[in-house]
């Protein structure tokens, strides 16, 4: 059975962060991810990064992202790619599935950091061939370069449903319009203003009421809501489009985490049940940490923040730190997450994740 | 109708005014000067790093909106390409007697060629005036953030604010 003192399960950029970390501590970490290539979502992510300094903002996302493969390699963290882990069993025996064949590995801690996947939208017609993730149209037009349709409808006016109304327009197809069912924005005004310059029309207060199409998207009857998001009869009008992006949140991907045991807290601002942790990012069941979307759906400078507090305090678990060492460097990391988590945006988060981290409070399942 | 950043991702007159991004009107009448359209509180602060004359403060905490000290702009443009809300502009007002420049960053290929006759919009993405591009830049610290400015007729400089994209049909 293959040993690893830590395994991180996800290597995306909360995983590969807290793979350095370990590393940079003396420890031996293990990455598994089912991918063919390690980065998460950041190879994705073409714009620059808002944040601080210290969150390399200014910064394309995949550059970021080269970067931290960089380190991870140079630190000689060992990187398992299209290895799927589908259970956590006894002691911490992971078992995976690597070229077709079912294996286990034994870990002494693991970090969880198996990111989020894009909600759904229960659309009449919605199963036509046109209608995706905004997630899924971001991999084919930044990692594959290819454009999933010419006319699109994008439905979500967070930062996921503007910045890939955004690179769709930079890769050549029209976003026809953008509809957000609440009566405000709800992502980076900044965002919709890039789109708004390139006339795209963002439709507050509207929704999709059904997709037309025979074989494949042809268009979308999109209704008006009135305040307590009740169709208003008579306001729907067909626009016709090819493609349609839905962008209306991420949910952790918490699967482990339940099998593990680990204790969860229902928090909507945060994705929905996640595993509740302390400062270490340790979750309830010793030894077992989480960091990144799994923990609370955010964003990827948060996540690898994150992912570097979970590497310094497993680390610390381990004996590699002291405590004194450890405590400066966990500082470090919280005040870079502090300074994200403020504002109109951020405020929402901290207060949700204080709650999470602070016992007793949330509704325990 | 109501009017807002959060109502239709652009930035109101008022909101716009409310900040200290702006330069104050004699300094607009004395050379390019940075134009700093940022009205959210978000955590960000490239601009305050990217500012090689310390115009910009942004401070801690990072979601302080930047302010900019008019006096010590010198309109260098580096802040245009930092700013990942694409979020500043430059403008010279007084560049004739009747035409302004406005400079902005535009992420979209085909890039307008020097010289051309553009169709200019504002910050809606309406049709305002015709302009014509007086340079093209694509410097390797803007990274892939080219800079284009435009002269417009005098009257529009706190109007316009980029040009129509081109769609290319070519499959």
């Amino acid at each position: 059975m293959k040993y690893a003192q830590v395994a991180i399960i996800g290597g995306g950029p909360a995983g590969l962060a807290a793979a350095i970390e370990i590393a940079r501590g003396g420890g031996q970490a293990t990455v598994m991810d089912e991918n063919h290539r390690p980065g998460g979502q950041l190879f994705k992510q073409i714009h620059k990064f808002f944040g601080s300094h210290e969150h390399q903002a200014g910064v394309r996302g995949y550059a970021i992202g080269e970067q931290l493969l960089k380190e991870t390699s140079e630190m000689g963290v060992d990187v398992m790619l299209n290895t799927s882990v589908y259970g956590i069993f006894d002691n911490f025996k992971i078992g995976y599935i690597e070229q077709k064949r079912e294996q286990l590995l034994q870990a002494e801690r693991i970090i969880l950091a198996a990111g989020a996947s894009e909600n759904t939208l229960a659309l009449p017609n919605g199963t036509l061939p046109g209608v995706m993730g905004a997630g899924a149209a971001q991999t084919m037009i930044n990692v594959h370069r290819v454009l999933p349709g010419r006319k699109i409808i994008m439905v979500g006016s967070g930062n996921v449903g503007l910045i890939v109304s955004y690179q769709l327009l930079q890769a050549g197809a029209d976003v026809v319009a953008l509809l957000e069912a609440a009566p405000e924005i709800g992502g980076y005004g900044v965002h919709a203003s890039k789109i708004r310059r390139t006339g795209v029309p963002i439709l507050t207060s509207h929704t999709i009421k059904e997709v037309v199409g025979k074989c494949q998207v042809e268009g979308v009857i999109v209704v008006e809501l009135d305040g307590s998001m009740a169709q208003k009869p008579g306001s729907e009008q067909f626009i016709e489009a090819d493609t349609v992006c839905i962008a209306v949140g991420l949910n952790p991907l918490t699967e482990l985490a339940w099998l593990a045991g680990c204790e969860f807290v229902y928090i909507p601002v945060l994705g929905g049940n996640v595993p509740r942790h302390d400062t270490n990012m340790e979750t309830t069941v010793k030894g077992l940490y989480v960091a990144g979307d799994i923990s609370g759906v955010e964003e990827a400078s948060s996540a690898l923040d994150e992912g570097r507090l979970a590497g310094i305090a497993c680390a610390e678990s381990l004996g590699l730190y002291s405590s004194g060492e450890a405590r400066q460097l966990k500082a470090a990391v919280w005040d870079r997450l502090d300074s994200l988590r403020t504002g109109p945006f951020g405020q929402k988060r901290k207060d949700a994740k204080d709650k999470l981290i602070s016992t007793g409070e949330g509704s325990v399942l | 109708m109501s009017k807002g950043i959060k109502k239709t991702g652009v930035p109101s007159w008022e909101e716009l005014k409310d900040t200290s991004g702006l330069p104050d009107e004699k300094r607009l009448e004395e050379g390019p000067v940075a134009f700093i359209e940022c009205v959210q509180e978000i955590p960000c602060n490239p601009c305050e790093l990217a500012c090689p004359s310390g115009a910009i403060t942004v401070g801690r905490p990072i979601t302080n909106l930047p302010r900019i000290e008019g006096e010590k702009c010198t309109g260098c443009s580096l802040c245009l390409a930092a700013c990942p809300g694409l979020a500043i502009f430059k403008v010279h007002k007084n560049y004739s007697e009747t035409t302004s420049l406005v400079e902005f960053p535009f992420e979209f290929l085909p890039l307008p060629q020097e010289c051309e006759i553009v169709r200019c919009v504002d910050r809606y993405g309406r049709f305002v005036t015709e302009g014509r591009v007086i340079k093209v830049k694509r410097l390797k610290k803007y990274d892939l953030t080219p800079l284009i400015t435009i002269e417009v007729p005098k009257i529009f400089f706190s109007d316009v604010r980029s040009i129509e994209r081109e769609v290319c049909n070519n499959d």
